[in-house]
């Protein structure tokens, strides 16, 4: 009986084996198959927008002169975001990796990443019901007092709704990336390389320059590219906050467009040629981020061989 | 003689040139006083406050001990304030966002039939009446519900078996061969595609393969696996790598076949951590509106098949109500909806969230010792 039941399971084990690892197999090779089929099917679609004559896209001259803008205006939200989310970030990751008090830590960072949890479209809501609101009156302030700059040129939007407003909005919602992916880090400095730095009489902030920013800062940086990749194809808080219009300068002023929510806007409605249109607007939205994605990964994968952490 | 042995009172030589132990609490309600008097000439507000005040705080603090210990000192000092003033400052939206949505959120809420009616029938008129009359604001949320339970759960079957199987090939199969590589590779690319343009993909794949137009749950359905896909292999990807090697071989020395080892004893083992990353994935993709939105279109009336007909979902909800209201001379009603929506979105990525915790917790396996 127990051999008539080992010959048995003998079959069907092996072919289990095949059908299971060949599975297993086609799971992994489907993912890249899907990630060839983005770029392929959006380039397919994008195909008539690309060659159409420059009359027939919107605006009127050409998709490059409707897609230069609005790259310029995606640039300018997600460079916002950053400069403002980073110092904060990588403040917040130092207090919780070397400055909270131990047992608090691990809570305080569930904190940080519930900012992750909260959908977009409801920081969007927020953006435009509350903080465009509440931000004008600093507007004014920035407009007659900083106006000589071309950033805080006058008059500041009546309503909020520009695109620092929205990079701040993005700079928010990018927070919780960098933090987590910087902590990381920081929680990964070798332990005895702090503690020679105390020994030899470091002050915190001393010992954290010396031995915890140093073997931090590639993954620092790939942190803060992950979070650009994202605040460049943020939607919904740009789409929402931000009253859009012409490509221009000032900060505080409505006007500049991002592809991802010019994509959001136009796409409901559109036929036709627009479709196309907004297909390889997304296409370039979806290079810029692959590459930006791809080079943040890069430097994780070289720091993680050579730190032997992983 | 005993006057003599009386202990004068003298500071420690370890202790001396530093601030006293109290020194940031006393700093700290100086600098609490001092704000208010100053916001109490200039206009009181919490904000301004506790801005002031903190700037007040760091100066005296950092301005003491430089003149105390010396400027090595009151640099750590001045570290430690920002470090601390980085973590409130990222606080404060958290608990704006949370408050803000709860204040607006609530009366929608709590309007009768809410979550139980849709928005089919509900005209600019009826909200205009609701305003001008005081009537009871109509329309509610349950087409809405019924779209994001119906393609987050599509989402979930596409996603789950490809993400837990292609985890699979990379801890059981892999063996870090280029492929297994490129995989890891491309999917932690995968993580950073913004949503739009896997809503694109998924309408551009529609549009050429079934039709142009096509706009329906399934579509939707699609963009989220793209997205969520990279998350739930990441995550089973690392609970499978924590399952003691020891079981496994132990598995094998039995005779089991490598297939069923993995079946019965290595998921098994990890089935908490794979099932809590799951229920975070699915916390990432319900609050998703980009891709719904150029995938599945917006409907206003309830439907119950992915794969016919425009379908309505929480976030597009949300999102079609605050931009264009269904009256546009008194936006009242919708935004009200609106914030109701996004009150009950927040609940139920909460919910989501620290479910996942509770299943971390609650199904670990005993690692013994």
């Amino acid at each position: 009986m127990t051999t008539t039941s080992l010959t048995k399971s003998r079959g069907a084990g092996r072919a289990g084996d095949k059908v299971f690892s060949a599975a297993t197999l086609a799971a992994g090779c489907l993912i890249l198959a899907v990630l060839f089929g983005v770029a392929l099917f959006l380039l397919i679609q994008a195909f008539p927008a690309l060659v159409a004559s420059p009359d027939e896209i919107q605006g009127g001259k050409g998709f490059v002169s409707y897609i230069w803008p609005i790259v310029i205006g995606t640039l300018i939200a997600a460079v916002i975001a950053l400069v403002i989310a980073t110092p904060v970030a990588i403040g917040v990751a130092l207090f919780i990796s070397h400055f909270a008090p131990r047992r608090l830590a691990s809570g305080l960072g569930y904190v940080i990443d519930l900012l992750a949890a909260i959908p977009s479209v409801v920081y969007g809501a927020w953006g435009a019901a509350f903080l465009a609101k509440e931000i004008s009156p600093a507007y004014n302030w920035l407009a007659s007092n900083m106006g000589w700059l071309p950033i805080f040129q006058g008059p500041a939007s009546a309503t909020g709704k520009t695109i620092l407003t929205a990079g701040i909005v993005l700079s928010v919602m990018i927070l919780p990336i960098i933090t987590s992916l910087s902590r990381e880090i920081f929680l990964q400095t070798p332990k005895l390389h702090e503690e020679a730095a105390l020994a030899l009489g470091a002050t915190r902030w001393e010992m954290i320059r010396m031995a915890v920013l140093p073997f931090g800062r590639p993954g620092v940086i790939s942190a803060v590219m992950l979070g650009l990749g994202r605040a460049l194809g943020e939607t919904m808080a740009v789409a929402l906050v931000l009253s859009s219009g012409a490509l221009t300068a000032s900060l505080i002023q409505s006007g500049n467009q991002t592809i991802a929510a010019e994509i959001a806007l136009n796409f409901p409605e559109a036929s036709g040629l627009k479709v196309n249109t907004l297909i390889a607007a997304g296409l370039v939205l979806f290079v810029i981020t692959l590459g930006v994605n791809m080079i943040a990964r890069l430097i994780i994968t070289r720091h993680k061989e050579f730190s032997g952490a992983n | 003689m005993t006057a003599t042995l009386t202990p004068v009172k003298k500071r420690s030589a370890l202790t001396k040139g530093q601030l006293p132990k109290s020194a940031p609490y006393l700093v700290l309600g100086i600098a609490l006083v001092l704000g208010a008097a100053i916001l109490a000439l200039i206009g009181f507000n919490a904000l301004g406050w506790g801005l002031v005040s903190a700037i007040i705080f760091a100066i005296g603090l950092v301005g003491w001990s430089a003149a105390v210990e010396g400027s090595r000192r009151a640099k750590d000092k001045l570290a430690t304030c920002l470090v601390v003033g980085a973590f409130l400052v990222a606080l404060l939206p958290l608990f704006s966002v949370i408050w803000t949505v709860l204040v607006n959120g609530l009366p929608g809420l709590l309007d009768p039939g809410f979550l139980t009616t849709s928005m089919n029938g509900v005209t600019g008129s009826f909200d205009n009446k609701s305003v001008e009359e005081g009537a009871p604001v109509l329309g509610g949320i349950f087409h809405a519900l019924i779209g994001t339970l119906l393609i987050t759960v599509l989402a979930t079957i596409i996603s789950v078996p490809v993400g837990l199987l292609t985890a699979v090939y990379l801890v059981e199969y892999g063996n870090d061969r280029p492929l297994a590589r490129a995989i890891t590779f491309f999917v932690d690319v995968m993580t950073g595609i913004p949503s739009i343009v896997a809503g694109l993909f998924a309408a551009a794949f529609f549009f050429a393969v079934v039709g142009p137009g096509t706009k329906t749950g399934a579509v939707a359905a699609v963009a989220l696996s793209v997205l969520m896909i990279p998350v739930v292999v990441r995550s089973s990807e690392e609970m499978l790598k924590i399952v003691p090697n020891e079981l496994r071989e132990a598995a094998y020395a039995l005779g089991v076949r490598k297939w069923r080892t993995i079946l019965k004893v290595v998921i098994p083992t990890a089935i908490s951590g794979i099932a809590s990353g799951v229920t975070l994935a699915i916390a990432r993709v319900i609050g998703e509106t980009a891709p719904i939105l150029v995938t599945a279109g917006f409907a206003t009336s309830i439907n119950y098949n992915v794969f016919g007909g425009w379908m309505a979902s929480l976030p597009t909800f949300i999102y079609t109500q605050i931009l264009n209201p269904t009256s546009p001379s008194n936006p009242d009603p919708s935004s009200q909806r609106a914030w109701g929506a996004a009150l009950v979105l927040i609940i139920l990525v909460m919910v989501l969230n620290l479910g996942a915790r509770l299943i971390a917790r609650m199904f670990a396996p005993k690692t013994g010792r």
